[in-house]
């Protein structure tokens, strides 16, 4: 009302001016009707209403008073602050740069993690699992017959669609290179359930999704842009996948990101796997979300599903020992940002503390200028300066300087989200992280608190009573800046307190992110070379020719000037999971009843150990003749050897393993025992066997080059090799064998890196304060020092006694700090990899770095009271 | 402090003033000048209402929501600016009354003690 009433004040005098006059005239009115004349009616009409003017002023004023108030507030708090330019750009950057990490922060939180995904009502829509045998996975994919149970008998979804990742080899007709492709076989409901419609053309029918229906695809946005131009009338023309003609049916709106925003291509599910291949109930290789009926809880559901799945259990598990206990079910949008939990809120409470630290720190900026201002003030106050107009000043002069850092803030958190989402392409969602009005909100929000914060604590100490005191205060009593003394060393301990948090959290991230790049992969990582490639079922449908080629290629790629070494094999060492079979020993007593082992399956040709350094222990490799149906023989890694043959040689003995995936399992005679390696640079590793790339099994084939000289100089050649074998083929992801282990790595780095930055950060203000606070004790206690000077004080003892009066504070902050860092490492937990949350050298650490800081920031100050000139000291009055 | 003393005094009447003004309006739309005196005849002239108080108050009334206003056609034919409480007026009405009659109540029987 008020601000309208200022805005409005001079329709509203205008207005009352009239009412006034109206109010005249029945006045005169009433006169007139007792019998007197108009003049005199008038007269006395006037004489009794008195001055109108005078109420027309009052009303003025009462519009206008606040609003004028507040910019006169603003236009001295900004004199004030130019003042001191140094003071003013000081605290406006801190701030800017405390708003601006915490929007940036703020707006991937939300985008991430709050933002309800894109859907039409997400909260029905449910990921659903299964609880595997060994409960390491209580979230484990599915094995599509279980699949088919749920959406036989559970009657707790509206839609339910099972999904698979893959990619494909994209080729043309027309001489475009060819590219290899992330893409999802996608069932019907897949885009009914998510609720999802094209932005062209169509997507699934369940027509389409048949094995003997003509083969369909549903392409991305990104990929109709880039590949063929935006054009509408590719819909109905057809591409070619993996050799194979696609019809496109569809093109999907530009924010469709699901599973992820790496996928290009959808195709139909039961037309890219044939049906025998859906009936495993332990073949757990699919993913499946469902859509709740309305009113159904998460629970029902669940339970539902699973009683489903317990019965398969009972009834099948004497023979399908890998067929899941249970079933499992998380919302869909938990399912996509639970891995990104955890950093994102450690982050988010990390650039918190800085934004509190530079609260802080403005505050006792503050504070210390309002001391040496405090005789001013005391005679503004005893000439009637009310408390309340003093605060008020103070209050504004922060929130100018949060407001101008708040808008500093913004721009710097617009390039750090860029920067951020272009270094983090591995979060989910990423494509949806922008700045939107909740981000500015919140800002707005951050800004007004910050103020809050750094104003009232400074403004709270300068209302304090007294001012007659502040004027009879002599320079040589310092009782009365004692207070503000006390108070500023609280702020600093406080202060302390968080940078020690923050260093402690810090510490123990960088060190586990250390001990992860320095974890024993098992061969050596330097100087290698990686590329993927696939050869598509249509072009090469016989094991033979697959075995053929990838001899052929073999030979070639060793032929290439520089390569030292070159080997094949399906998955390397840090790519991550790969397959995995149930194996069994025939030369051992069986297994106890629903006990399996499983070990990861890998194919390469006999060079991979050598290539990649990985140690032969014993035995031997495979050899040139073991191809195709003579490859029969199976090398296994010392995990193995060790966990499923603890007192047998296992040379010779077999393992029998449906290699084929036909039902049909076959044994294969050890020959080897090699090193371990891991699958990820996170998880120790487990047992492993490697079957022959010769036999032609695989589909899937990572080349790897070991060279001398610069390994990314092969990449070139390496596919023209291949190109010279398949025109058609394209390969993906060329990338070092460590460039292929960092991305696993590429979370740990980020965020330890980011709060290491944030630490140094907090370091640095800390010790400006503290640098600050014992500089202005020095100079309030001048007078005094001299005279103890004067009086035989040696200057060693001057320095200690002032050292420590500024160490005081640090002291206390550390020791609440190292408290508080301890219940913080219990929360970053999960995060820490090979550290103990209370690690004994990242405290000590972050203890002496700190001591040393902040004996640093002190020792000058104090170094200059020691030295003081007792006369000039006594004189300086 | 003379200048917080009388401002205390103001501040009494005024609330008592903005009560009478509030009761005034219940029976229907009134502009400044009746409502100025059916005040001052409905207390038999005990009460005088000044207009330096009369018009401020009104607009108060306004800002805070209790009156809504309106240019209107007096009973002499002269424009004027009429009042009209809204439900929340009603509602303080209510409440500063009751407020109103407690304290008057409880004068009343200090006072009673007094006289006996």
């Amino acid at each position: 009302m008020r601000w309208l009433g200022f805005i409005h004040r001079r329709d509203k005098d205008a207005d009352l001016a009239l009412e006034l006059e109206a109010h005249l005239q029945h006045e005169t009115d009433d006169y007139v009707a007792r019998g007197l004349s108009q003049e005199e009616a008038i007269r006395r009409a006037r004489i009794n209403f008195g001055s109108t003017t005078r109420i027309r002023e009052d009303l003025w004023q009462r519009n206008s008073v606040r609003l004028e108030g507040i910019l006169r507030d603003i236009a001295y708090a900004g004199r004030t602050l130019l003042r001191s330019p140094g003071f003013a750009i000081m605290a406006v950057a801190v701030m800017a740069l405390g708003i601006g990490t915490n929007t940036a922060l703020f707006t991937v939180v939300n985008s991430v993690l709050l933002k309800p995904l894109p859907f039409a009502d997400p909260d029905r829509l449910v990921m659903l699992y299964e609880r595997s045998v060994d409960t390491n996975y209580p979230y484990n994919i599915i094995a599509p017959g279980i699949y088919a149970e749920w959406q036989k008998d559970a009657q707790s979804f509206e839609r339910m669609a099972i999904f698979g990742g893959s990619s494909y080899n994209l080729s043309s007709d027309s001489g475009q290179l060819p590219e290899r492709i992330e893409s999802v076989r996608a069932s019907a409901d897949f885009f009914s359930t998510l609720g999802v419609a094209p932005a062209y053309g169509r997507v699934f029918t369940p027509a389409d999704d048949q094995p003997q229906a003509e083969a369909t695809v549903v392409l991305s946005w990104g990929l109709w842009k880039r590949r063929f131009g935006g054009d509408p009338s590719l819909i109905g023309n057809k591409i070619l996948l993996d050799g194979s003609r696609y019809t496109v049916i569809g093109i999907m709106p530009s924010w469709f990101a699901y599973p992820d925003a790496q996928t290009q291509v959808w195709t139909a599910f039961h037309h890219e796997i044939p049906p025998k291949d859906l009936t495993a109930l332990d073949n757990h290789s699919f993913m499946a979300f469902a859509r709740l009926k309305p009113g159904v809880s998460m629970r029902q559901a669940l339970s539902e599903i699973d009683t489903i799945s317990r019965h398969l259990r009972e009834q099948y598990g004497a023979n399908l020992p890998a067929i899941s206990l249970g079933a499992n079910m998380r919302l869909l949008l938990e399912d996509l940002v639970h891995d990104f939990k955890t950093p994102l809120y450690v982050l988010l409470a990390a650039t918190s503390c800085v934004l509190l630290i530079a609260c802080l720190n403005v505050a006792n900026l503050l504070i210390a200028r309002a001391a040496s201002r405090r005789k001013e003030v005391a005679i503004r106050a005893a000439l009637g300066g009310s408390r309340w107009r003093l605060v008020r000043e103070q209050l504004t002069e922060t929130l100018l300087i949060c407001l101008v850092g708040g808008a500093l803030g913004l721009v710097f958190a617009y390039f750090a989200i860029y920067w951020l989402v272009g270094v983090r392409q591995d979060i989910a969602r990423e494509e949806s992280i922008r700045m939107d009005w909740v981000a500015i909100a919140f800002t707005a929000g951050v800004t007004l608190l910050s103020a809050l914060v750094a104003g009232l604590i400074p403004a709270m100490s300068a209302s304090g009573r007294g001012s007659l005191g502040a004027l009879q205060e002599s320079s040589r009593s310092h009782t009365g800046a004692q207070a503000k003394t006390r108070l500023r060393r609280l702020l600093l301990s406080v202060e302390v307190a968080l940078t020690v948090v923050l260093l402690i959290g810090a510490g123990l991230l960088l060190k586990s992110y250390q001990k992860l790049r320095s974890s024993d992969m098992g061969c050596v990582t330097d100087n290698v070379l990686t590329m993927r490639l696939s050869l598509p079922e249509a072009h090469y449908p016989e094991v033979a020719e697959r075995a053929m080629f990838f001899e052929q290629l073999l030979i070639r790629l060793r032929a290439l000037p520089g390569v030292s070494s070159a080997a094949l094999v399906n998955v390397v060492p840090g790519q991550g999971y790969g397959g995995d079979n149930i194996l069994t020993i025939p030369e051992l007593p069986p297994l106890p009843k629903g006990q399996v082992q499983i070990a990861r399956r890998r194919f390469c040709d006999l060079g991979y150990f050598a290539t990649m350094q990985i140690p032969l222990i014993r035995g031997r490799v495979f050899t040139e003749q073991e191809r195709l149906e003579r490859a029969d023989k199976v090398v296994i890694t010392q995990l193995l050897a060790h966990d499923f043959f603890p007192d047998e040689d296992p040379i010779g003995k077999h393992l029998v393993v449906d290699v084929m995936l036909d039902n049909h399992p076959r044994p294969y005679e050890i020959v080897g025992i090699v090193g371990d390696t891991r699958y990820l640079i996170s998880e120790p590793a487990q047992p492993m066997m490697y079957f022959p790339m010769s036999s032609g099994l695989s589909r899937r084939a990572v080349i790897v080059l070991r060279s001398q000289q610069d390994v990314n100089t092969l990449a070139i050649p390496a596919q023209r090799t291949l190109q010279s074998l398949d025109k058609d083929l394209p390969v993906a992801y060329v990338l070092t064998l460590n460039q292929v282990i960092g991305a696993s790595t590429i979370e740990a780095s980020f965020t330890s890196t980011l709060i290491l930055a944030f630490a140094i950060l907090s370091l640095v203000l800390a010790s400006v304060g503290l640098y600050g606070v014992l500089s202005y004790l020095v100079e309030q206690r001048t007078s005094e020092i001299g005279v103890r000077i004067a009086l035989g004080a040696q200057r060693d003892q001057v320095l200690r006694l002032m050292l420590f009066d500024g160490l005081r504070p640090a002291l206390l902050g550390l020791g609440i700090g190292l408290a508080g860092g301890a219940m913080a490492s219990q929360l970053i937990r999960s995060m820490l990899y090979g550290v103990r949350p209370l690690d004994a050298v990242t405290f000590i650490a972050v203890a002496a770095v700190l001591l040393s800081v902040a004996a640093l920031s002190c020792l000058v100050p104090a170094w200059h009271a020691s030295r003081l000139d007792p006369v000039r000291a006594l004189r300086s009055e | 402090m003379p200048s917080s003393d009388q401002k205390q005094k103001n501040e009494m009447l005024q609330g008592t003033l903005d009560m009478l003004i509030l009761r005034t309006l219940i029976t229907g739309p009134a502009h400044g000048h009746t409502i100025a005196h059916v005040i001052e005849h409905t207390s038999d002239e005990v009460l005088q209402v000044e207009q330096g108080s009369l018009y401020p108050a009104l607009h108060r009334l306004e800002d805070r929501g209790w009156v809504s206003s309106y240019w209107g056609t007096s009973e002499n034919n002269r424009k004027a600016k009429f009042y009209k409480l809204t439900a929340t007026g009603r509602k303080q009405l209510v409440a500063e009354t009751g407020k109103w009659r407690q304290i008057v109540g409880a004068i009343g029987r200090v006072l009673g003690e007094v006289e006996s």
